[in-house]
């Protein structure tokens, strides 16, 4: 194949201005978190540190610890909850179809589509109702229901790969719904929850609308308290920037070590993937 | 699977006498599938149905105050937002977020996912940078460039010496404005930052689907077009670019319903910014409803949104279902 002398060095030439792109934030992240703050000026935004200075970390890390608290909290029952619900959905609806199945899971899709503005003040009323405002099991409670469709949506594509045939034989060795759930699709799946689970975490980790608006003050998630940060009148920025390299640390982790399962919920995110 | 299910039931239609409808035999375990299904379908329509009905009837009514208000109000808050200063420069913004962000996210993301396709030497490292930001909420990517397109500084160090000096995010200047009703239609300066910030965020989504799609060519076409003496760039773009255009599709239906109703990442930049050049629906139904308590004007802003979104989504879901999952 004949291609021009200059073609390679120009992609790798390509390839690396568009990483320069990509990493431009992540390297102003890190050396603006790591100075002092007299060194946080304007003009030395660019610039490495003189010496490392790690107190906008404690600042930052002392700020955010109960936030980043009650993220976990939130986020560790909310995607188990999620993942198992949508593995059950998922399942009905890809090997117990019934008639006007795909119409229902047609119209519960669409709940993954909604701007959740759309739904918000009578969520915060019945949420008030019940007494599960400002709590954290009340967010975890609104992240299972509108992570329904999409775990569903997941779970269903992911058994449809798994034959029906096994199914079927399974059922004339006298195996009923439960036991064919438990000892056939459960080990069949461990990549659909990988898949599904981190999904979940890192979409309700970064969630913000629900945690502005459901919780206050001490009961916030991550996200609320990294935006009220910059809320007093004289931005740190150098423990901003602490504050959100810490705040995106669990995501991050995820992608870095499970990256390959990272984008295959991408992928199956996107409907017809 | 799901076209087999199709053929049986017409087989069975078919057989079946019209009046009197087959029955398929319910078992126990058709019953106990549909009592594990039940209560997400009741979540669902009551979380997602029943409250948009909830909102709607909001939308409508006089509750524009601490105390809820259930009294008819006809489509006065529609009217009033129609005519609203903020509203019409948040349809502007929308408008304008949208078309840039989607455009740029899939030129570069077409481009990224070639890129990634030649075979390059560190190609998983590359692919790595190109899709970690799709890990990073919005608010930590609004933080992060809040500080990267500050005026005076960040980014205009660079842009300076190309006499491209700006105040960014807080530059009220409107790019080819004209009047139109009460605001100026154009690009917003300042929009162009959040622009960026988008597009840093989500192009990887598109890059990975982009990727995903060329990989899924046989190598024979591409080996085809070669032996008839394509060159590298006429392969692409005769015949692998048209055949990435379902893709492009599935990325116009996502990237536009995340940028009609998006609201973080403007939300912890910008916020409404000056004259409201940066200001978008989410921005005004979150700061209507909870910070000035009108609610039912809030409801009316979250209805609009939610038909914008539903314009794209009904037809693109309806779609999906017809072409088999």
């Amino acid at each position: 194949m004949a291609k021009p002398l200059w073609a390679r060095p120009f992609l790798y030439m390509l390839a690396l201005a568009m990483s320069a792109f990509f990493l431009l934030p992540v390297y102003v992240m890190i050396v603006t978190s790591l100075k002092p703050l007299d060194e946080v000026t304007l003009a030395d935004m660019w610039k490495l540190p003189s010496t490392v200075d790690w107190s906008s970390y404690a600042t930052a890390f002392e700020k955010l610890a109960p936030n980043f608290w009650n993220s976990i909290l939130l986020v560790v029952p909310a995607t188990l909850l999620s993942a198992l619900l949508g593995a059950l959905n998922g399942y009905v609806l890809s090997k117990w179809k019934f008639k006007g199945a795909d119409t229902l899971f047609t119209l519960i899709l669409f709940g993954m589509f909604i701007p959740y503005q759309s739904i918000l003040i009578p969520l915060i009323q019945f949420l008030r109702e019940i007494g599960l405002y400002n709590t954290i099991p009340g967010l975890v409670f609104v992240h299972v229901v509108y992570g329904i469709p999409i775990t569903t949506l997941m779970f269903r594509n992911f058994y449809a790969a798994i034959p029906d045939e096994m199914i079927e034989s399974a059922k004339i060795d006298g195996a009923g719904f439960v036991r064919i759930f438990r000892d056939i699709m459960l080990p069949l799946s461990i990549t659909g929850f990988v898949v599904v689970a981190i999904w979940q975490f890192t979409n309700i980790w970064n969630e913000f609308l629900f945690a502005v608006t459901i919780t206050t003050s001490d009961k916030q998630p991550i996200m609320v308290a990294l935006q009220n940060l910059s809320g007093s009148q004289i931005v740190q920025w150098n423990v901003q920037m602490a504050g959100a390299l810490l705040a995106a640390l669990p995501t991050l982790l995820v992608y870095i070590f499970l990256g390959k399962y990272f984008v295959r919920g991408l992928l199956a995110g996107s409907v017809k993937g | 699977m799901m076209v087999e299910t199709v053929n049986v039931t017409t087989a069975e239609k078919a057989t079946a006498v019209p009046t009197v409808r087959k029955k398929r035999k319910w078992t126990a375990d058709h019953w106990l599938a549909a009592v594990f299904l039940a209560p997400s379908v009741i979540l669902i329509f009551l979380f997602v149905y029943g409250f948009i009905g909830w909102t709607g009837y909001v939308s409508v009514s006089n509750w524009n105050s601490l105390v809820p208000d259930w009294s008819f109000a006809g489509l006065k808050n529609y009217q009033y937002l129609f005519q609203d200063f903020r509203f019409q420069a948040d349809l502007r913004n929308t408008l304008v977020f949208t078309v840039l962000f989607i455009a740029v996210v899939i030129v570069l993301g077409q481009l990224l996912a070639i890129l990634l396709d030649q075979k390059l030497r560190g190609e998983s490292l590359f692919r790595n940078i190109f899709f970690f930001p799709m890990a990073l909420s919005f608010v930590v990517t609004g933080v992060v460039w809040q500080w990267l397109f500050n005026p005076s500084t960040g980014v205009n160090l660079f842009l300076k010496p190309l006499g491209l000096d700006s105040k960014w995010y807080t530059d009220t200047t409107i790019l080819g404005g004209f009047q139109w009703g009460k605001i100026e239609f154009g690009v917003p300066l300042a929009m162009i930052a959040v622009v960026v910030a988008a597009v840093w965020q989500m192009t990887g989504f598109a890059v990975a689907m982009y990727l995903a799609g060329l990989r899924a060519i046989p190598d024979e076409v591409r080996e085809a077009a070669r032996m008839d003496g394509a060159t590298e760039f006429q392969l692409y773009w005769k015949i692998v670019l048209p055949l990435l255009r379902p893709i492009t599709a599935s990325v116009i239906i996502i990237m536009a319903h995340i940028s009609l109703k998006i609201f973080d990442l403007v939300y912890a930049m910008t916020g409404p910014g000056a004259n409201f050049v940066t200001d978008v629906p989410g921005v005004y139904m979150f700061e209507t409803t909870f910070r000035g308590n009108y609610y039912a004007n809030g409801a009316a802003i979250a209805i609009v949104m939610l038909l914008s979104v539903a314009m794209f989504i009904v037809p693109y879901l309806v779609s999906s279902r017809k072409g088999g999952s």
